[in-house]
Parts: structure tokens; sequence; C-alpha cells
């Protein structure tokens, strides 16, 4: 695949500038990719990745900056335009119809009228050339997240793009969907497809890529060559400084049970949600307890019943220090000492539309004492949202702001920030670091750690295994509704973990799932 | 060149208070020429219907005294509102406040105490949230809706006065006219001020709105409305029970409603009529949104709308227009800020302007 100067680039963008008031999102971005190259973009988040990707979906318009297609000047107005052109993108987020099936969702996103039986024969030749195995008749609500991944790219190949644009395809896959995911793309990329791909997993650039552009703080810092890098000069480039790992004290004193969980089942009252089957675990004083799993697999349901919003079928489904809590609510729960993190920062862990000091007094009133004579303490809440910024770095341009107006990371590092400087004998975090940079990850995972140092017990929930290797001292991992028996880090490797995450495997793993009890 | 209508990152606060002046402008700037097209000289129909009603003592007295019951129910309503508690029903309710009440009058026609006009507004208070109570039972037991349930109950209730007063609660020295018997003095309110008919419901009302407002910025259920409202599962996930905030905010707004009910039998009205309000509990919505659910601005839009009753009469009188003017009026109100409310999360751009990446 190296290739020199005297390949015309498919797409070549020079000094490519956007400013947003009072932020400059892209300064001067220089970005080169040859055809048939799989060429990482890098960077944290806020690092203007977004910014650029959209400028050259059509999405937004660049303030300055030239793009050349093929060698000639590009000018894009809008997606259409950039599909026509043979730009294709995949995002994060997918935009489909639960309700509908396969071919009548990829019909929705195409122009003009479709004849139905002539596409969802495309959308088989399609999917079995590339390895993307889709039954085009299927409902979308049936499918794994991996195959609706698959929809998003079969609606992308269907239009012959040149340049295909991945915004973290992987951040829902499994080790194993990743996989195979990165084969289709190699063929791609054999068959001449130019492919920019997005993601701040370090291990899967180094495998898949051959080439990466690294961002930071809007600017260009480098181009390099990712098979020759380590994952930690990687790192290091994107986010300016050294890294340190999280210090980890492996020989924690382990205390008590604080959190029993005892066959705990619950019927999802969603339609589209997951059944709870039997799940049983327990969290000591001290110790981390890492939950894995693809989304979607009853982290939501499994975090509500812990945390009070969904009440259990009996009181003794869970015990918090042998005192049976399954029946209790949210504020009950949070008397006793337990507090959470939801997945959903916006909405459900804060108010958007209220102030960083009304977010503050939302969870945390009772136990910080917010409340004086039945109203609310206006100088200890404003205190207290005032800690919250500063211990964790929370920038804002005040909290008299909303929830809403912070950045993703920001907002989640306040609520991380308020749940955990309440003191908690108990923590339960979905998705800890989820959009946060490395940096503030780093800090996020150091201050989970010091708190189970003192003593809490820290239960959590996410999709990133890096991460859950980083910080627990136990994993278990959910997959439709049941979960594993929990192991020791050091005693489980992260291809075990993966198939026990497709919940598919042999006999051998549904024995993982089988209850301890 | 192209009008754009794009997001704003924030709420424009200033927009808040904005829109309800622009809807209020373009409103007469719509009935000026609605006026006009009635064959009515547009300025001489505006100074009848906001500068004659109150360009003396007399008139700006009535003003507060219609603006009263319009306060009471409106600040009841928006709790509600801002919890998305969807209320329309504070008509009946406030009938149901005037039975209650009213009703203490006509078994104690008789009592000549300092205690019988505190009891009947007592009486009022919970008679009206017994009405909403039943929207609320609904709502949280059968999830009904409760802007159809709360908006039927009214007819009931204008049903029910309307048997009581042509049936068992009839003055027997009235000639067979359906109203009760007048109330006696220990059952009215009290004149605030001598030749007016401001009477000290205007103070109930006054303190309603004080209260309201310290219980909305200060207290913990205050906060539980609010966030119920912006954002339901943040409120579950604090562990704030979204049916007992519906249970309150129906219980709290028939209150009001029902002292507004109260206020006017023992107050203007003087005794039970088959109609005791022209539309109070339904103008009140308008009232409440106008005022931005707040309670300063309800103050200010009770006030308004209030003036919105005065001047329909006047131009009724003066100018021979039909009394639907003023519900035109009202509707117009409550449709330019609904309108323009759009300005308070989005902005208007002109785009084409600008030529970029070169």
């Amino acid at each position: 695949m190296e290739t020199d100067g005297a390949v015309t680039p498919r797409l070549e963008l020079k000094g490519i500038t956007k400013a947003y008031p009072g932020v400059l999102a892209n300064d001067k971005i220089d970005l080169k990719i040859l055809p048939g190259e799989i060429h990482a973009l890098l960077g944290e988040n806020g690092a203007g990745k977004s910014t650029l990707v959209k400028i050259i979906y059509g999405v937004l318009k660049a303030d300055s900056g030239e793009m050349k297609w093929d060698g000639s000047p590009l000018e894009i107005a809008n997606p259409h335009a950039a599909r026509k052109t043979g730009i294709g993108m995949i995002f994060q987020h997918f935009s489909l119809f639960e309700a509908m099936t396969v071919t009548e969702n990829i019909a929705l996103g195409l122009p003009g009228r479709q004849n139905m039986a002539d596409l969802s024969r495309r959308i088989r030749e399609i999917s079995e050339n590339y390895g993307l195995p889709l039954h085009p008749e299927r409902h979308v609500h049936t499918l794994s997240v991996g195959e609706k991944q698959r929809i998003e790219i079969v609606r992308c190949l269907l239009q012959n793009p040149k340049l295909l644009i991945m915004d973290e395809p992987t951040s829902v896959l499994t080790p194993q969907e990743a996989e195979k995911m990165f084969e289709t793309l190699r063929r791609l990329a054999d068959e001449g497809v130019s492919i920019l791909y997005i993601s701040h997993k370090l291990d899967e650039i180094k495998a898949l890529c051959h080439k990466a552009t690294i961002l930071r703080g809007g600017k260009y810092i480098t181009e390099c060559d990712p098979t020759v890098e380590t994952a930690k000069s990687l790192a290091e480039m994107m986010i300016g400084t050294n890294l340190t790992a999280p210090q980890h004290s492996e020989e924690a004193d382990r205390g008590p049970v604080r959190l029993k969980v005892n066959n705990l089942s619950l019927d999802s009252t969603d339609q589209f949600g997951v059944d709870l089957n039997l799940i049983n675990f327990e969290v000591r004083s001290g110790e981390i307890l890492g939950i894995a799993g693809v989304a979607g697999n009853g982290q939501v349901e499994l975090l509500e019943a812990l945390s009070g919003e969904i009440r259990c079928q009996k009181a003794e489904d869970i015990l918090l220090e042998q005192q049976p809590i399954g029946l209790t609510g949210p504020t009950e729960r949070r008397g006793l000492g337990v507090a959470f993190v939801p997945e959903d920062r916006l909405g459900h862990g804060s108010v958007p539309d209220m102030s960083l000091i009304d977010n503050a007094f939302l969870s945390a009133y009772r136990q910080k004492k917010l409340l004086s004579n039945g109203l609310i303490d206006t100088r200890k809440t404003i205190d207290y949202a005032e800690e919250i910024v500063e211990k964790f770095d929370v920038r804002t341009a005040g909290i008299s702001h909303t929830a809403g107006s912070l950045s993703g990371g920001n907002l989640q590092k306040f609520i991380v920030g308020r749940e955990m400087l309440q003191d908690p004998k108990l923590i339960i975090i979905a998705h800890p670091t989820w959009g946060v940079d490395a940096g503030a990850a780093a800090a996020i995972h150091q201050a989970i750690i010091d708190l189970a140092a003192k003593g809490a017990a820290v239960l959590v929930v996410s999709q990133d295994l890096d991460e859950l290797f980083a910080i627990s001292n136990r994993m278990a991992v959910i997959a439709e509704g049941r979960l594993s028996v929990s192991r020791g880090v050091h005693e489980i490797t992260i291809e075990e973990i993966g198939l026990l995450m497709g919940g598919t495997a042999g006999a051998d793993v549904s024995k993982e799932f089988d209850s301890v009890a | 060149m192209l009008l754009k209508i794009e997001k704003r990152p924030e709420p424009a606060r200033s927009m808040v208070y904005v829109t309800p002046l622009l809807a209020l402008l373009l409103t007469i700037l719509t009935s000026m020429a609605l006026f006009t097209f009635l064959g009515v000289n547009p300025l001489e129909a505006l100074e009848n219907f906001f500068i004659l009603p109150v360009n003396n003592q007399y008139g700006a007295t009535e003003l507060i005294v219609k603006a009263t019951p319009l306060i009471l129910c409106a600040i009841g309503l928006s709790v509600g509102f801002r919890a998305n508690v969807w209320n329309i029903g504070a008509e009946g309710q406030l009938t149901l406040g005037a039975i209650f009440g009213g009703g203490v009058f006509v078994y104690f026609h008789d009592v000549d105490s300092v205690f019988l006009l505190p009891i009947m507004i007592l009486m009022g208070a919970i008679g009206g949230a017994l009405w909403a109570a039943i929207p609320a039972f609904l709502k949280t037991r059968f999830n009904a809706n409760e802007i159809l349930t709360s908006l039927m109950l009214v007819y009931v209730a204008i049903l029910i006065l309307s048997l009581l007063v042509h049936g068992p609660w009839r003055d027997p020295d009235g000639f067979n006219f359906p109203e009760s018997r007048t109330f006696s003095e220990s059952a009215t309110m009290p004149i605030l001020m001598e030749g007016t008919r401001l009477h000290m419901g205007t103070i109930l009302a006054l303190l309603a709105v004080f209260g309201t407002w310290i219980m909305l910025s200060k207290s913990l259920i205050g906060f539980q409305v609010k966030v119920i409202g912006a954002a339901p599962k943040a409120g579950s996930y604090a562990g704030f029970s979204q049916k007992k905030i519906i249970w309150f905010c129906l219980l709290f707004g028939g209150a009001m409603a029902g002292l507004a009910g109260v206020s006017e039998v023992s107050g203007p009205v003087g005794q039970l009529l088959p109609s005791i309000s022209p539309g109070y509990g339904f103008t009140a919505i308008i009232v409440a949104f106008l005022g931005r659910l707040h309670p300063v601005g309800i103050i200010l839009a009770g006030l308004l709308m209030a003036l919105t009753y005065l001047g329909g009469e006047t131009a009724q009188i003066n100018l021979g227009l039909p009394v639907a003017v003023t519900g035109v009026f009202q509707g117009m109100v409550l449709f330019y800020l609904l309108a323009c409310d759009v300005l308070v999360n989005y902005r208007f751009r002109m785009a084409g302007f600008s030529k970029v990446a070169s």
C-alpha cells in the first residue's frame, strides 16, 4: 500500500479552517487520503474530528481552505452532493426505524422511488459479496447492534462510494464483530475504496489503518504510520503530554459484601427492552466490579433496577449490607449511601434546561443537607456546585449556565463529581468516561479507584473493555439479560469476554451464564 | 437571500420576556384590521378597548376585581403547566368552589358569625380541589388524559350548579328565579375601598401569588415540579414521584380555582346564580402562558386579560361591537404568543450572503 507522490490523492484538504463563536474548531488542517487507503483520523474529544468530517460530508462549510477530489477542486454544498460525488458516511448513531424491515429502511435513505424486490436482491448481493450477512426482510428491532451497523454499511455501499467515512464504528461492537467488520473494510480498500476511519481506539487503528492524521485542539499535528508507532506514542501525540496509567491497588482490602443481587429477574416494560433473567452478583467494600456487554443487552434495565427507578419483585432481590432494598425507591437507596451515574447524562442524569446549581441539588440535596427548614439552601447549593466544578475540572462559563450548554465530557465530569462527592458507600456508574477526553478519563478512573480504596464498593457498567480492564478488580459480562459469573481481571482474557458478549458460543460459555445459586 | 431558522445554542432568556410584548403588538395590529373590516375606526376602537374602561378610579378598581379570579386560577394552573400536567378544567373547579363555599351559606344563612366567611373560603378551596382530584385519580390510576377529563368535568360542574339553583338551593323568597339567597354581610368579602367593588379576594390572590412564588423557587416540592416538567427521567432518577406531583399539581390548581369561585360568589356576584363566571377558568390558561408561568408575569397578564373583558363591554356599549370580540381578542393573544415562542429556542438569520470555502 506504500505509495508516494506519484499517485493523485482521492481527497486532499489544505488549510481547512472553521471557526465557531469563541472557538477555532479547525485551524488550517491538512489531510491527504490515497485511493485504497484506510486512513485514521485520530484525536481526543474536541480535537476537531467531527467538524472536519462534517465539512468533507457537506454538513458544514469551511471558512477557508481548499478541497481537492482526484486532483480537481471540490465544492460540496450538502450531504446529497457529497453522496453524488462518491462520499459515503456511516454515523456513530444509527438512524433506523425499529419497526420497519431492512429493505424499507434502506429504501428510505435512497433518492427516488425504489423497486423493492430489486432493491432487496441488491442488498442480498452486496451483503454476500462483502461478508456482511443481512436478511433484507427482517425487522430492524430483531437485529443486534452489529447487524444494524451492517445496514448502514450496505446502505452506503449501494451507492458505490469512492470514499467511506466511518465515525467510531466499533464502539458498539464486540471484538469479534469488530474483527469481521475490519475484514470487510480491508476488502473494500483492496478494491480501491478509500476509507477515513475515526476512532480513539489505538489498537484498532494500529491493526487496520495504513496512515493516521492526528489532530489536537483543532490543529493538525502530524501524519504518521500507525503500524510502526506504539499505542503509547500515538496516545501521547493525541493528548500532547505523557500518559500515566491509573494507579491500581491490586491487593485492595476487600471488606464485607456491600451489594448482593439474588436471582433478580425482571420483565421489561418496554416493547424493545430486555428482560433480566436470574441475575446474581455481589460487590464487596473496596472492590470495583466491571460489567461488560454490548449495548442493549439489559444494561439499562439492570441499572434502573439497581437505582430503584424500577422496583424489583421481591425486597430480597437486592441486599445492601444484608438489608433488603428491592422494593424501595431511589430516595431511600440514596439515603442508605448509594450513588448513581446513569447512562444517559442529558435528561436522565441531569435536567438540560436547569442550571448547574439546580443540577447539583437534584440528587445531592439529601446527603449534602441542602435543605434547611424545608427550603432550598441556595448558598450551600451554590457552594456544592462550585466544589464539583473545581474538583472535577468541569469547564463551564459559570454554574448558573444550563447543564445542556456543557459539552458532553464536561457534563459527564459534573455528574460523576456530584455523585462521588457525596461519599457513597456504594456507587453504580454507567459508562464513566463515555465521550470524555483521555486526560479527563484518566482523572475519572483515578477518582473511581481512590473511592474504592477508601472502602466504597463500585459497580461499573461499560462497553469499553480497555476501561474495564484498567480499573476493575473483577469482571462479568451481561448478554441478553443474563449475567455471567464474575472473575478476576487477571483470570480472564479479552477473547473470552468477547465470546461472552456475543452470547453465542457453545456449551462451555453458556455454562458461564448458569445461575450460581 | 433566504430567511433561515436555526436553533439557538441556549434558550434566549431575553426572548422569554420579549415574546409576550411582541404577541400583544401583533394582536393589536390584527385587531385594528379586524375593527376596520367591521366598519369601526380602529383607533377609536382601541381607545374604547384599552383606555376608556380604566380612565377613572372606579374603572381601575373594576379592572382589579376582574383580574382577581383570573390571577387565582392562573397561578394554580401555572404550577401544573410547569410539571406538564395539563389541567384545563379550572372553570369547573371554580364552579365547585362556588358551590361548596356558597353551600355553606345556603345551609347556615341565619348564622351571623365571624367564622362564616373563613369557613366558606376554606370549603371553596376544598371543593375545587376535590373536583380536580377526579382527573388526578383517573390520570394516576388509569393514565387517562387529564386534558379531556378536566375539560369534560367543567360542563358537569356547571350543570350541577344549575341543578342546585333551580332546585333545592333556590331562594324561597326569590319569585322562582333560579338564584340562591343573597349573601348576608357576614358571608360577603369585605370591601377594601368605599364606593367600589374592590374586595378581600384580591388580597387572597396576592397572597396566593406570593406563596406560589416562594414554593416554586425555594421549596423541595417546587423543585420537584420543575424537574418533572423539564426532564421526567431525571426526576425519577432523583427519586421524585411523578404520581405525587400529578396529584399535587391538580389539587393545588383545583384549590386555587375553588378560591376564585368562592371569592366571586361572596364578592362581586353576591349569590349563587346558574352562571357565575364569564369563562375566567379558561381565560386563566392564556393568563398563565402570557405571564410565562411566572408569578409576577401572571399578575400583569391577569390585569391585561381583565382589561379585555372590560374593553369588550365598553366596545359593545359605545360602538355596538359584538361581545365575541373579547373572545377573539383573547384567542389571538394566545395564538400569537405560542407562535412567537419559537424565538425563544430558534433565531432567524439571513442566509445567502456569505460565500465560504473558497
